[in-house]
């Protein structure tokens, strides 16, 4: 009995509490409101075979690119900084897969032959290494700005939030490509043992990461770093390099989002990839009780603020409001987030905590 | 300074209070108040220029007469007006102070520059510790006093104290550890010859404003050194940065131990391990069991008081925060330990401790240096003593020395 009080204390006072309670209260909302919500099924698709589908797969599926750069956001947060450029780099990383797919470039007329070729200009090897590549240098772009040329995380990531876009659409020679090559297709449409692969991706890098901050001490010097960057110079700690490797690892983790955003929509295009996947993000890791003023951080939990997120947004979908009305409803939900996170509800609850335990012990 | 550098002097003097006429800013007659107001300090400036285009001084005079034309002031505070001023800049402000004194207006003038003082004061008040030590005639007051009543020692019981110091210490072999050779930083401290030896501690005295965390800040690399050479246990030391001083063995524990010590919302644990595992790298990551018996380690030696090494820092009292980062430091350890305030604001059992403890590492073979504005914690704990006066080392002493010729040094000039 001790023990479980004691557990049930530090699950409360883990990061994970807060997006698990939001997590099952939309779920919950679903399972009274919209009981086929939770229905899974089994379909046969003759192209990936047989896998299961439902509104949780898909929250799983559609959510993996944000949980993604989530993940990348959260290292970049816990040192204190922001990345506002990761939708920018979504973009760039899906506009160069679509650019080393496709033989003809950007105006030049596509005929018939070259649609129905299902070919490639590139091995697919090399355009997920291209992609990651393009990705990680806009992270170190943004990583040397902070670190070395000490400009405000802010302002520095701008730059390329701004230029990102319009890089994308150079690559692209200013126009959407569609891209034909199925095999590109599997890696926001594939599936594996009846899930969809980009779960898959989500986990591997989940655990890769998780393996970096705290299997090394990689960790510890970005939460020292986010905490009191100037105490964790007069330390000994490389802070540069460490707010380096952050964003560097951002921006990686933005052009996976890229791969697999793009393979979705089986196109890319400069302008609308991961539009406003950096106000996600971070509303994602702020849910998953990183302060924006860095420190402490818990990758899982912005993951699960991510899935927060996507859920919250396939319930809206599954009411039947209007996709155009998904911003407004959105607000709603970053409001409800704000509440519940700010001082003024933190005191109610300890407060409403304390009240139940003097009754308790006066029951006794 | 609370001036717009980008409007004329004009501008600046009458802001909020410009001459008006229909309805909007009569400028010739804003530009001729401006020049009367100027003429009160005997300064000559074009009102009509930016204030941007003057010097610092100028800048600072056309202050002064905003503000006694606003408030048609009685009393006047300048605080620090002349630490950025040079020596000729500082002679102009003294001028138009003295001017204004014949004018029957107060001057309250706060400065750590005690030659100033002397210039322009007639009366002397001086602080310790936010309270008031006293007021002084300054025609009547030697220099040497005001130091002692600033360190808070009366000059009688200065000289009544003559100073018993352990003879019995053995000769032994001087090692140089470091040997700073006109190493200095420029705009922070001269070039200055340093040698840090083992099993011995160097006390470093000066009054406040005397470059004593610049030269720890130097010798540990927080800002480099650009003049001279450093010579770290016979090899010599190109980049100094605290990366490196921290593989070399050089430590510092800072002055400042909230913004540059402790990592707050990290555990005891955590901070005690984060500059050993700073010199570890990324990729050697010290276990967490492996953390708990360092940390635990050093609790147990230094008598941190701490329900578990689990605890947050920044829940701890400043003593025992001050032995955190200590014990940080010790976990690497280092060859040469420097000590920037270690027993400021901590109460007075943590600090006789982290005296003792200075001590007892020096005698282990460790070279420590010893910073404090408390000249007696000093004597006490140093074998060898540095004084430090207006950014330059002005002398050093060894052995017997007592307070009151270490008070002489730091004040300086006549006495």
């Amino acid at each position: 009995m001790k023990n479980l009080t004691e557990f049930l204390r530090k699950f409360r006072e883990s990061q994970l509490f807060w997006p698990l309670v939001a997590w099952a209260l939309i779920l919950m909302f679903n399972a009274i409101v919209e009981p086929g919500f939770f229905q899974l099924g089994i379909i046969d698709d003759p192209i990936y075979g047989k896998h299961l589908y439902g509104n949780l797969i898909d929250v799983f599926k559609n959510g993996a690119p944000l949980m993604l750069v989530a993940i990348g956001m959260t290292m970049v947060i816990a040192t204190g900084g922001v990345d506002l450029s990761v939708g920018a780099v979504i973009a760039i990383s899906a506009a160069m897969g679509a650019v080393l797919i496709n033989p003809a470039l950007g105006n030049e007329l596509i005929t018939n032959d070259i649609l129905t070729r299902n070919a490639t200009n590139t091995p697919l090897p090399i355009i997920i290494l291209a992609d990651l590549a393009a990705g990680t240098l806009c992270g170190l772009w943004n990583g040397l700005l902070v670190s070395r040329a000490r400009i405000q995380p802010m302002v520095a990531t701008l730059i390329l939030m701004v230029a990102g876009r319009g890089i994308a659409q150079l690559i692209t020679n200013g126009q959407i490509m569609t891209i034909y090559y199925t095999p590109y297709f599997w890696f926001g449409n594939g599936y594996i043992l009846g899930l969809p692969v980009s779960i898959y991706i989500v986990g591997l890098i989940l655990v890769l990461a998780w393996f970096l901050v705290r299997k090394t001490s990689i960790g510890l010097f970005i939460e020292s770093v986010g905490i009191n960057s100037k105490a964790s110079f007069y330390s000994g700690i490389d802070e540069k390099n460490v707010k380096l490797l952050a964003y560097a690892f951002c921006g990686f983790c933005a052009a996976i989002a890229g791969l697999i955003l793009s393979s979705y929509v089986h196109s890319a295009d400069g302008n609308n990839n991961g539009l406003n996947y950096e106000l996600d993000a971070i509303l994602a890791v702020v849910m998953g009780g990183t302060l924006m003023t860095g420190g402490r951080f818990s990758l899982v939990a912005s993951a699960l603020g991510a899935l927060v997120i996507w859920t919250f947004t396939v319930t809206i979908y599954t009411l039947g409001v209007p996709a155009n009305a998904l911003l407004a409803a959105k607000a709603v939900l970053v409001m409800l987030v704000i509440f519940l996170y700010s001082d003024y509800s933190r005191r109610l609850m300890s407060r409403i905590s304390e009240r139940r335990g003097s009754s308790q012990r006066a029951a006794n | 300074m609370n001036l717009c550098t980008n409007i004329s002097v004009a501008e600046n003097i009458m802001l909020g209070r410009e001459p008006a006429r229909f309805g909007t800013i009569h400028w010739a007659r804003m530009n001729e108040l401006a020049r009367k107001s100027i003429k009160r300090l005997n300064i000559d400036v074009d009102v009509t220029r930016p204030l941007g285009d003057y010097s610092v001084a100028i800048q600072q005079m056309i202050a002064i007469t905003r503000a006694l034309e606003i408030l048609s002031a009685k009393v006047l505070i300048l605080d620090e007006p002349t630490s950025s001023l040079d020596v000729h800049e500082t002679n102009l402000l003294f001028d138009a102070m003295r001017k204004l004194k014949g004018e029957g207006i107060g001057i309250i003038f706060i400065t750590h520059f005690l030659g100033q003082v002397y210039q322009v004061a007639d009366r002397i008040t001086v602080l310790r510790n936010g309270k008031l030590v006293g007021t002084y005639e300054a025609a009547s007051l030697p220099r040497v006093e005001l130091v002692a009543a600033m360190l808070g020692r009366s000059m009688t019981e200065l000289d009544a104290i003559s100073r018993v110091r352990s003879e019995g210490e053995e000769q032994k072999e001087r090692q140089h550890l470091v040997e700073a050779r006109g190493l200095g930083l420029t705009n922070k401290i001269e070039p200055l010859d340093l040698d840090l030896n083992a099993n011995e501690v160097l006390g470093i005295a000066g009054l406040l404003g005397s470059g004593r965390t610049d030269l720890a800040g130097m010798i540990f690399g927080i800002d480099a050194p650009d003049k001279g050479s450093l010579v770290v246990d016979g090899e010599k030391a190109d980049k100094v940065s605290p990366q490196q001083s921290l593989k070399r063995g050089i430590a510092l524990c800072p002055e400042d131990r909230k913004a540059e010590g402790i990592v707050g919302d990290l555990t005891i644990r955590e901070n005690i391990i984060l500059a050993l595992q700073a010199r570890y790298g990324w990729f050697r990551f010290i276990s967490v069991q492996k953390q708990h018996e360092i940390a635990d380690e050093y609790i147990q030696l230094l008598g941190i008081v701490t329900p578990s090494a689990d605890q947050l820092v920044k829940n701890l009292s400043g003593g025992n925060q001050q032995k955190v980062i200590v014990a940080r430091w010790l976990a690497t350890n280092p060859k040469v330990l420097i000590l920037d305030e270690p027993t400021r604001g901590i109460d007075v059992g943590a600090k006789a401790e982290i005296q003792r403890l200075v001590m007892n590492l020096a005698e282990e073979g460790k070279s420590c240096v010893f910073i404090s504005s408390e000249l007696e914690e000093v004597l006490r704990v140093s074998n060898r003593i540095a004084v430090l006066r207006d950014r330059r080392k002005v002398a050093e002493y060894e052995g017997d020395v007592d307070d009151a010729t270490i008070i002489h040094t730091m004040a300086g000039g006549e006495a």
